[in-house]
C-alpha cells in the first residue's frame, strides 16, 4: 500500500461510492489471459443488470517476446447504470499485470483513477524490456493516480500452493486473482464465473480448482486488506433496458447466427467458403459448430477458392457466403464479378482491419467502403450493408441474405474487427417471429430460359443443376438477355450492364427510408456514419445537443444502394459531418452522388473514436 | 434434392450436344474429345439434368456450351474450387471439369492441387496441349524447354510440369492419360474415370494446330504409334510395339524401368512388368517415362479412397443425429442469460 489516512482508523474502508458507469481496461502480456479475465467480467457485469460496452485490444502476434509493450494485449470494458454506447474514452481502472502494459496504457487512465499493478512483475528485466530506465513505482510518477500495488504473482502462489500446481502452472492464475480483486471494486458475483471454470477445466479439475482459489483469494484481499485512502469499491446499479431475455454476444457470433437465420427464413442450406483471417475466422469457427442446423464449413485452400465454393454452392441451390478482411476481399475480386454477371445469390463479410495490404490485421478500420461499392473491374454494381454494433450483426446478416436471394445478387456485409471481437448485452430475439422470404427455384421447363427476369426484382430465375427439362449454361462472358449463350452483340451488352445496374438501384425501393437516430430531420448539422462509429458518433450527438447546439446523427445501414431519401434529407442540413476510420470515403461518395458540401472527420490510428473527439469537431464547426 | 427424372431412353450422342454452333479452330484436337465425351457420356447412361460441366478459361474452357447439360463457364483457374463448392452442396450432381494446361497447372495450380488432394468426386480432364492458344500461342507450363514462342523468342528455359505426375504428387487416387486421337482408348478412359468414385484425372494429349502443331506427332503419329505408346491394362503385362514383344522390365540395381525385347538378350514374358494400377510407385515411375521410353496411355493409377463431400456430408449426418432438433431459439438462448 502506497498511502495512508491520517484520520481513519488503520485498515477501515469507507462506503462503495455510488456511481453512473465506469471504464475499466485489464492489460496484460498476450500470454497473461486478459481476454478471457476481460470476458468474464463482462458476464458477470452484464449479469448485474448493466448496460456494457468491450473493446478486446490485442497483439499479432499468437505470442509475442515475454514483457515487451508490442506483446500488450488488452481488453476494455465500459458498464453503467445508464445506456453504454461506446467502450469508452478514458479509464476509470486500469489493471497493468506488468510493465510493458503500464507503459502501454497509463496515457488512457484518467487523473485520479485508480491504478491496480502487479509489483511483483516490476523487476529490473521487466522494466528494462518496457523501455523503463528506473521503476515507476518508486519514483513518484504515478502520484497522480490512485495506485494499488499489490505481488499479485506471491499472492496468487499463496493461494493455489494446496493444489499441489507447478510455479508456471500456478502463476498462470494471476488473471483469476486479479478479476477477483476487480470483482470486489465493483462488487461483483463470482458464481458465473466459478461455473465456467468448472466447466473449462473439467478434464484437468485441479486446474480448476486453482483458479477459482486464485478468483476467491483476490476478492477476499479487496474485502480485507488496507486500500488506499480506504478506497471501500463502488456500486453501479442496474441500467434502465427493455425488458426481455438478454445475454452477451460478439459480432462474430451475432453474425454467424444470423445467417443461419437468414439461411432458414430463405428456405436455403447454408454454404460457408473460407479462408483463415484476421479478424474474420471467428464466423468460420462459429459456423463449423453449426452443422446441425444443416450448414456446411468449408476451410478452402484461399481466398480465390472460397469464394468459388462458395458461388459453385449457390449455383448447386445452397446459400453460398465467403468471410474474410480487406486483403483477402482483393483477392476475391475477379469472382464477385462473376457472381455479379451470372447473377447468383451470394453474401461476402468483410470483417475489415486496418490497411492497405496487410496493414494492422488486428487494429480497426473501415477504409474498405470503396472497395465494396466500387472496387472490381467492369461495371460491376452490387449491394453493400454495414453493422453497427455487435449485435446489429444478427439483424444486418439476415438483410444481407434477404437482398442477396431476393435479387439474385452478391452482398458485401461490412463490419470490422472491433465488431467481430467486442461484445454487448443482446435482447435475444424470436427467430421465429421473423418473417420469412422463401426462394423459389424455377421448375418448368416452359419458356424457360436462364436470364428470365421478374419484372418487379429484375432478379433472374434460380434453376438449379439436376432440374429436369432446364439444362442452362452460364459463365462469366457478356450472355444474351434471354438465352444465356455468349453474346458480342453490342446492343445486348448494353442491356445487359443496364439491366445489372437498375436491379441495384432497384434495391432502394425495397428498403427503409433514411430515419435521423437523434436530432431534427433538418438544422445545422446532420452527423453521418455508418458501421461501429454507431456508438461514439452518437454519444458525441446526444451530448452536444445537451450543450444546445443543433445537431442531428444519421446512421447508414444501407450503404449502397443508399436509401432513397438520403439526398433530400441531407440537404436540409446547413452542414454535414461525416466521422469515418478512414480518409473519407462514405465522405466522397456522399458528395458524388448528392452534391452536398459534407465535411470529413476522419481517424486512421487503428483505435475507435472517442466520444469526446466527435463532440470537439462538432463543436468546433457550429461555433466556429 | 434432385427431382428424379421419369426412367429415360437410351440417350445418344446427339442427345449431349448443345445447340450451339462450335468454335474452336478447324482442326482442333478438342473436336475429337469432344465426340468422345459425348459418346461415352451417352453410352454410360449419364442424365444430361443431372451432369454439370464446369471450366476456367481456355480454349477447353468453352467445353460446357457445347453440351446439352448444365454448364458453368467461370473463371480463370478457378473451375476446381467451384466444382469442389457444386458438389459440397449436391453431392447427386455428376460434375465434370474441363481444363487446359495453363488454366490447370499455372494459374490454377494451387486449386488443383486441392481438389485432387481432398479427393472430389469430379472428372478432372486436362486438355494438355503444351500451348497458350486463346491468347495467341504463348509458350505454357508443360512446354517443352527451348519453346520458341511471342513471349519467348529465344526459346523458353523452364522446365516443364508433367500432367500427371503432379496427380500423383497431389495424391491422386485416380491418374490416367490417353489423348485425342485414340477414339477407341479415350472412351474407355472416360468410363473409367467416370465410374471411379473420387476425383479422377485424367490428362488429354491434344493437339494445337495453330500454335503447337503436331507437338504429340512423335506419339501419335501413326507410323510410330505403336512403338512409342504403352497402353497399360490392369493385371495386364507392360507390352507394346508392332509385334507387342517389347515391355517393360525393372532395372533393380538402378531402380528404374527398362525397355526389353521379349526373346532378346535371354529376356522372357515373365520377366516383363505386370501392371498393378493399385501400386501408386510404379504408377510414379511410368508417369516419369520420357522419350526415348514410350509414352505410358491409360489409367496408370487407381485406388479408391473415400470422397470428400461424402465424408462431409456424414459428419453434418452426425452433428444432426446428435442434436435432432437443431432449434434456432434455443441455439440463441443457449448459455448464460438474463431477465431484465
Amino acid at each position: 500500500m502506497t498511502t495512508n489516512s491520517a484520520i481513519r482508523l488503520e485498515g477501515e474502508k469507507t462506503a462503495r461510492q455510488t456511481l453512473e458507469s465506469a471504464v475499466v481496461r485489464f492489460a496484460g502480456d498476450s500470454g497473461d489471459g486478459m481476454q478471457l479475465t476481460g470476458s468474464q467480467f463482462t458476464q458477470a457485469t452484464a449479469l448485474a443488470g448493466n448496460d456494457l460496452a468491450t473493446f478486446p485490444d490485442f497483439p499479432a502476434e499468437i505470442r509475442a517476446p515475454a514483457g515487451t509493450t508490442f506483446g500488450v494485449s488488452s481488453f476494455q470494458i465500459n458498464f453503467g447504470s445508464r445506456d453504454i454506447k461506446t467502450a469508452g474514452d478514458t479509464l476509470d481502472v486500469l489493471v497493468a499485470m506488468n510493465p510493458a502494459a503500464l507503459k502501454v496504457e497509463l496515457r488512457n487512465l484518467k487523473a485520479g483513477g485508480l491504478l491496480v499493478v502487479d509489483s511483483g512483475s516490476f523487476n529490473e528485466r521487466n522494466l528494462r524490456k518496457a523501455g523503463y530506465d528506473g521503476n515507476p513505482l518508486e519514483d513518484g510518477s504515478l502520484a497522480k493516480y490512485r495506485l494499488i500495488e499489490i505481488d499479485v504473482s506471491a499472492l496468487t502462489l499463496e493461494a493455489v500452493k494446496a493444489t499441489g500446481l507447478s510455479n508456471k502452472e500456478a502463476l498462470r492464475c494471476k488473471n483469476m486473482w486479479t478479476l477477483g480483486l476487480i470483482y470486489w471494486v465493483y462488487d461483483r458475483d463470482r458464481q458465473a464465473t466459478i461455473d465456467e471454470l468448472k466447466q473449462k477445466f473439467a478434464k484437468r479439475p485441479e486446474l480448476a480448482e486453482a483458479n477459482i482459489a486464485a478468483l476467491n483469494a483476490g476478492h477476499a484481499f479487496g474485502e480485507t486488506a488496507e486500500m488506499p485512502d480506504g478506497f471501500g469499491g463502488f456500486v453501479i446499479g442496474r441500467a434502465p433496458i427493455a425488458p426481455g431475455l438478454y445475454r452477451t454476444v460478439s459480432g462474430g457470433e451475432a453474425l454467424s447466427w444470423g445467417l443461419v437465420a437468414g439461411a432458414r427464413l430463405a428456405g436455403l442450406k447454408l454454404f460457408m467458403g473460407s479462408y483463415p483471417i484476421t479478424p474474420a475466422s471467428p464466423l468460420l469457427h462459429v459456423l463449423s459448430n453449426l452443422r446441425q442446423f444443416g450448414v456446411t464449413t468449408f476451410q478452402a485452400e484461399d481466398e480465390i477458392a472460397a469464394i468459388c465454393s462458395a458461388i459453385g454452392a449457390s449455383y448447386a441451390g445452397a446459400l453460398g457466403v465467403t468471410s474474410s478482411s480487406g486483403p483477402g476481399v482483393a483477392l476475391k475480386g475477379e469472382a464477385i464479378g462473376l457472381a455479379i454477371t451470372t447473377e447468383l445469390p451470394l453474401v461476402i463479410v468483410n470483417s475489415q482491419r486496418a490497411g492497405p495490404s496487410t496493414g494492422l490485421p488486428t487494429k480497426t478500420e473501415q477504409s474498405d467502403l470503396y472497395q465494396a461499392v466500387y472496387g472490381r473491374n467492369g461495371d460491376a454494381p452490387l449491394a453493400v450493408v454495414a453493422s453497427r454494433s455487435p449485435a446489429d450483426c444478427f439483424d444486418t446478416a439476415i438483410e444481407a441474405v434477404r437482398l442477396a436471394t431476393k435479387y439474385m445478387t452478391p452482398v458485401i456485409l461490412l463490419t470490422d474487427g472491433y465488431i467481430a471481437n467486442a461484445a454487448e448485452p443482446w435482447l435475444i430475439p424470436d427467430v421465429d417471429a421473423i418473417e420469412p422470404f422463401p426462394v423459389t427455384f424455377r421448375t418448368d421447363p416452359e419458356g424457360f430460359h436462364p436470364f428470365l427476369r421478374d419484372p418487379k426484382t429484375m432478379a433472374r430465375v434460380w434453376a438449379l443443376p439436376g432440374t429436369p427439362g432446364l439444362m442452362h449454361r452460364i459463365g462469366g462472358l457478356e450472355k444474351d438477355h434471354e438465352s444465356g449463350n455468349i453474346s458480342y452483340d453490342p446492343t445486348n451488352h448494353q442491356r445487359m450492364t443496364d439491366a445489372r445496374r437498375n436491379k441495384i438501384e432497384g434495391i432502394a425501393n425495397d428498403i427503409p427510408l433514411q430515419t435521423v437516430e437523434v436530432g431534427g430531420t433538418s438544422g445545422r448539422m446532420a452527423v453521418v456514419g455508418w458501421g461501429s462509429t454507431y456508438g461514439p458518433i452518437n454519444r458525441a450527438v446526444e451530448n452536444a445537443r445537451q450543450e444546445g447546439l443543433d445537431v442531428a446523427h444519421i446512421h447508414l445501414r444501407h450503404i449502397w444502394p443508399l436509401p432513397r431519401n438520403l439526398g433530400d434529407l441531407l440537404k436540409g442540413y446547413e452542414k454535414v459531418l461525416v466521422p469515418e476510420m478512414n480518409t473519407g470515403q462514405l465522405l466522397t461518395v456522399l458528395r458524388s452522388e448528392y452534391l452536398v458540401p459534407a465535411e470529413g472527420l476522419n481517424k486512421v490510428s487503428g483505435q475507435p473514436f472517442r466520444i469526446a473527439e466527435i463532440q470537439a469537431a462538432i463543436r468546433a464547426r457550429l461555433q466556429g | 434434392m434432385n427431382v428424379v427424372a421419369p426412367a429415360a431412353e437410351k440417350l445418344s450422342a446427339k442427345d449431349f450436344a448443345s445447340d450451339q454452333e462450335v468454335r474452336w479452330c478447324p482442326g482442333c484436337g478438342d473436336y475429337a474429345i469432344l465426340k468422345s465425351v459425348q459418346r461415352s457420356l451417352a453410352d454410360l447412361g449419364a442424365r444430361p439434368d443431372n451432369t454439370v460441366f464446369v471450366s476456367g478459361i481456355g480454349c477447353a474452357a468453352r467445353f460446357p456450351y457445347y453440351m446439352s447439360t448444365y454448364g458453368f463457364h467461370t473463371i480463370h483457374g478457378r473451375a476446381p474450387a467451384i466444382a469442389t463448392g457444386i458438389k459440397l452442396a449436391n453431392p447427386d450432381l455428376d460434375v465434370w471439369v474441363v481444363s487446359g494446361d495453363g488454366d490447370a497447372l499455372s494459374i490454377g495450380g494451387n486449386h488443383l492441387l486441392h481438389l485432387v488432394r481432398r479427393n472430389i468426386n469430379v472428372q478432372f480432364l486436362l486438355f494438355n496441349n503444351e500451348i497458350y492458344g486463346l491468347t495467341k500461342g504463348q509458350y505454357s507450363p508443360t512446354s517443352r524447354i527451348g519453346t520458341r514462342s511471342p513471349s519467348t523468342p529465344q526459346g523458353s528455359i523452364e522446365a516443364p510440369v508433367t500432367a500427371i505426375q503432379f496427380a500423383l504428387g497431389a495424391g491422386g487416387r485416380f491418374v490416367a492419360r490417353s489423348a485425342d486421337t485414340l477414339q477407341k482408348h479415350l472412351p474407355d478412359v472416360l468410363r473409367r474415370a467416370y465410374e471411379h468414385k473420387g476425383c479422377s484425372f485424367v490428362e488429354i494429349l491434344q493437339n494445337c494446330i495453330v500454335y503447337n502443331d503436331g507437338a504429340f506427332d512423335g506419339y501419335t503419329d501413326r507410323s510410330v504409334a505403336a512403338d512409342a505408346q504403352l497402353h497399360v491394362e490392369h493385371g495386364k503385362p507392360l507390352l507394346f510395339g508392332k509385334d507387342r514383344n517389347r515391355g517393360l522390365r525393372l532395372d533393380p540395381k538402378n531402380l528404374c524401368l527398362e525397355v526389353v525385347t521379349v526373346g532378346e538378350n535371354g529376356v522372357s514374358a515373365a520377366d516383363i512388368l505386370v501392371h498393378d494400377e493399385t501400386n501408386r510407385v510404379l504408377a510414379g515411375m511410368l508417369a516419369a517415362m520420357e522419350t526415348p521410353m514410350p509414352v505410358a496411355l491409360g489409367v496408370l493409377y487407381c485406388n479408391p479412397a473415400p470422397a470428400y463431400e461424402i465424408e462431409l456430408r456424414e459428419q453434418g449426418e452426425a452433428a444432426r443425429a446428435k442434436s435432432p432438433s437443431a432449434d434456432l431459439n434455443a441455439l440463441l438462448r443457449k448459455g448464460h442469460t438474463w431477465t431484465v
